[in-house]
């Protein structure tokens, strides 16, 4: 490790929850520059909620937040949307505005924060979109595409800006296994190609051991994270059999009872 | 500006080498192929074009939409473009950004005239007539399969929406017909004033209220408040699949959510407008005590002769059909609900406009009978 490098967002001290409830407390970790970063758990673990307060949805109770060094939480409003800008989030059902056409959705972050003409908005659109596969789909309105498609737009639309940090909350949640394959391959090359720093919250395994090279484990009995490192690494050198049953599906409990 | 971007060599034969350098990011501009392809417009010959890249170039999407545009501008004019000069990193989003995509059988999207608008949206206005009555006989079979004690009826689910129609309107029901009688009682002194007969504002108020009014204000508050609701909710489990849900199990969507929403409004909105009767009246008679110093018992014994019985019965039938027409209202807007954002907020305007509407006519219709019957 070197140590001169700085970390794109370093998560210090975290808690985090609703109210007087507690959802995950003693958070510490990096996540380095180009890595594919895994938060892994099981359902309603507190994935989701660790998410929101790395994108800046809900303050954490505890703790901070840090992206290139600037901690987030303490920034004012204008601090706050100016690291927000720096990356761009894949939300989970893919959240593109229903009333607007798919060119239109990838559009309206170029239209708020470029100042290119509506001609050149339209060339970077398409490029975005060919990027993601869709070339030529502009037109159409979210509502008449498949999951699939919706998250490749969706995509789409978080890459617009070239963000440095992307997020993607479940991609392959609702996905075939085919399409969430390809929806892995084109998070690495869009990794390789933009240069970007990733960060996934997710519990398909297939996508953890293809795309992930860092991650945090969050366990919900103990409120708190129990491993971190390469999901590789740790499916072959974690002791704790929490960790081992979830990478393993659980096969874990099997062998030893076979043993 | 343009020319700190590129540079151009033609030290080899037949070949275009292209430097690119500085800031090339989206937040400094897009920068057009034009200076490449006039660049090649006076050198003919070359067929072929390579790139170098300067230390201080930096780059993002920007740069890669003016590549792909090169590359297309290329193709027409059969020039061979060597990708190996640039960063690896472009590279990989040319060759992501030009890979060849599978067909998708979407179908296109159809651009409709201002007449075609037109003519679809009077077949709809058709349409959803149709679909009301449709929905009209659903409920009126589901009454009597309940009737005949043959549905799943959840008596808990219609205690409590009996409650959200009655007891949570109450409040609202009670000022804005209190409000009303008061300035009805207000109006109607203007003009009786001037003949010293400000008793007969009992005989106004009490006839007016009574006879429509009433009724006609509690279900406007109705209709924004429970069926603009039933609209939302309905919508939203219809956008959930909850509705969709009780199909599969074998449950008329009619019967067990529709049916109960709509006996609970059916009962509840007489009984609101008796109290709104009692409120407006109420209204009046303040009035005329603190304003017009007229004898309180008076006042009472004045609205108890012109107030006949027959007036309070009508007064019932219009509430009664103002009940059904705003639970089918929303309930059908709530069915009917697309799925998307947009949708639930369509269908709850589209809820309370119908309804109001509805209120109105059925009123008109509901006059008229009463004129023609004499009562």
């Amino acid at each position: 490790m070197d140590a001169t490098i700085q970390p794109v967002i370093e998560v210090k001290d975290l808690e985090i929850g609703y109210d007087d409830f507690t959802v995950m407390k003693d958070l510490h970790f990096n996540v380095n520059k180009g890595d594919i970063f895994i938060v892994m758990g099981v359902s309603g673990c507190g994935k989701s909620t660790l998410l929101k307060s790395m994108i800046g949805l809900k303050a954490p109770s505890r703790g901070k937040v840090l992206f290139y060094g600037k901690s987030f939480w303490d920034q004012d409003e204008q601090g706050q949307k100016n690291i927000m800008r720096r990356f761009g989030v894949l939300y989970q059902s893919g959240a593109l505005w229903s009333s607007l056409t798919v060119g239109e959705n990838v559009a309206l972050p170029l239209q708020l924060y470029t100042k290119l003409s509506s001609q050149q908005i339209q060339e970077i659109v398409a490029l975005k979109l060919s990027l993601v596969g869709l070339r030529g789909h502009e037109d159409y309105f979210p509502s008449g595409m498949s999951g699939g498609m919706c998250k490749r737009v969706s995509l789409a639309r978080a890459i617009a800006l070239d963000p440095e940090i992307i997020f993607f909350d479940e991609p392959s949640a609702g996905l075939d296994p085919i399409n969430a394959r390809k929806l892995d391959d084109l998070i690495l090359e869009l990794r390789d190609g933009l240069g970007a720093t990733i960060v996934v919250v997710t519990h398909e395994l297939a996508s953890i051991f293809a795309i992930g090279n860092n991650s945090v484990f969050l366990d919900e009995t103990s409120k708190t994270m129990i491993a971190t490192g390469d999901p590789k690494v740790l499916l072959a050198n974690s002791k704790d059999p929490r960790v081992m049953q979830f990478l393993t599906r659980g096969r874990s409990d099997d062998e030893q009872k076979r043993q | 500006m343009s020319s700190e971007k590129l540079g151009f060599d033609f030290s080899t034969p037949k070949t275009l080498l292209i430097k690119l350098s500085g800031d090339w990011h989206i937040s400094t501009g897009l920068l057009g192929t034009g200076e490449v392809t006039s660049q090649l417009d006076s050198h003919p010959d070359v067929a072929q074009i390579n790139f170098s890249i300067s230390p201080d170039l930096k780059w993002d999407c920007g740069l890669i939409s003016f590549l792909l545009q090169l590359i297309k501008a290329c193709e027409q004019k059969k020039i061979q473009v060597t990708r190996d000069g640039l960063p690896p990193e472009a590279q990989k989003l040319l060759a992501l950004a030009l890979k060849v995509h599978e067909k998708t059988d979407l179908p296109p999207k159809e651009r409709k005239s201002f007449f075609d608008e037109i003519g679809e949206k009077a077949f709809q206005t058709g349409e959803s007539f149709g679909s009301a009555f449709n929905f009209l006989g659903d409920i009126t079979v589901s009454l009597g399969r309940l009737i005949l004690g043959k549905i799943f009826f959840r008596w808990d689910d219609f205690m409590f929406l009996v409650k959200r129609c009655g007891v949570d309107t109450l409040l609202l029901v009670s000022m804005i017909s209190l409000l009303v009688g008061m300035i009805l009682a207000f109006v109607a002194s203007i003009q009786l004033k001037m003949f010293g007969a400000q008793i007969y504002i009992a005989d106004i108020v009490g006839i007016a209220m009574v006879r429509v009014l009433s009724a006609v204000m509690t279900g406007i508050i109705v209709s924004g408040r429970i069926g603009a609701s039933f609209a939302a909710e309905l919508g939203m489990m219809e956008t959930n699949e909850e509705v969709d849900a009780l199909k599969t199990l074998g449950v008329s969507p009619v019967e067990f959510l529709v049916l109960p929403r709509v006996l609970a409004l059916v009962l509840m909105m007489p009984i609101l407008t008796i109290y709104a009767d009692l409120m407006a009246i109420l209204g009046g008679f303040l009035i005329s005590i603190w304003m017009f110093h007229l004898n309180g018992l008076e006042y009472l014994n004045h609205t108890q002769q012109a107030v006949k019985l027959s007036y309070v019965w009508i007064g019932l039938v219009h509430s009664f059909v103002f009940g059904v027409i705003i639970a089918i209202a929303g309930c059908l807007r709530g069915i009917e609900c697309k799925r998307n954002a947009a949708g639930v907020g369509n269908a709850t305007t589209s809820a309370v406009v119908t309804a109001i509407t509805g209120i109105v006519i059925a009123t008109a219709i509901i006059t008229f009978i009463c004129q023609v019957l004499g009562v």
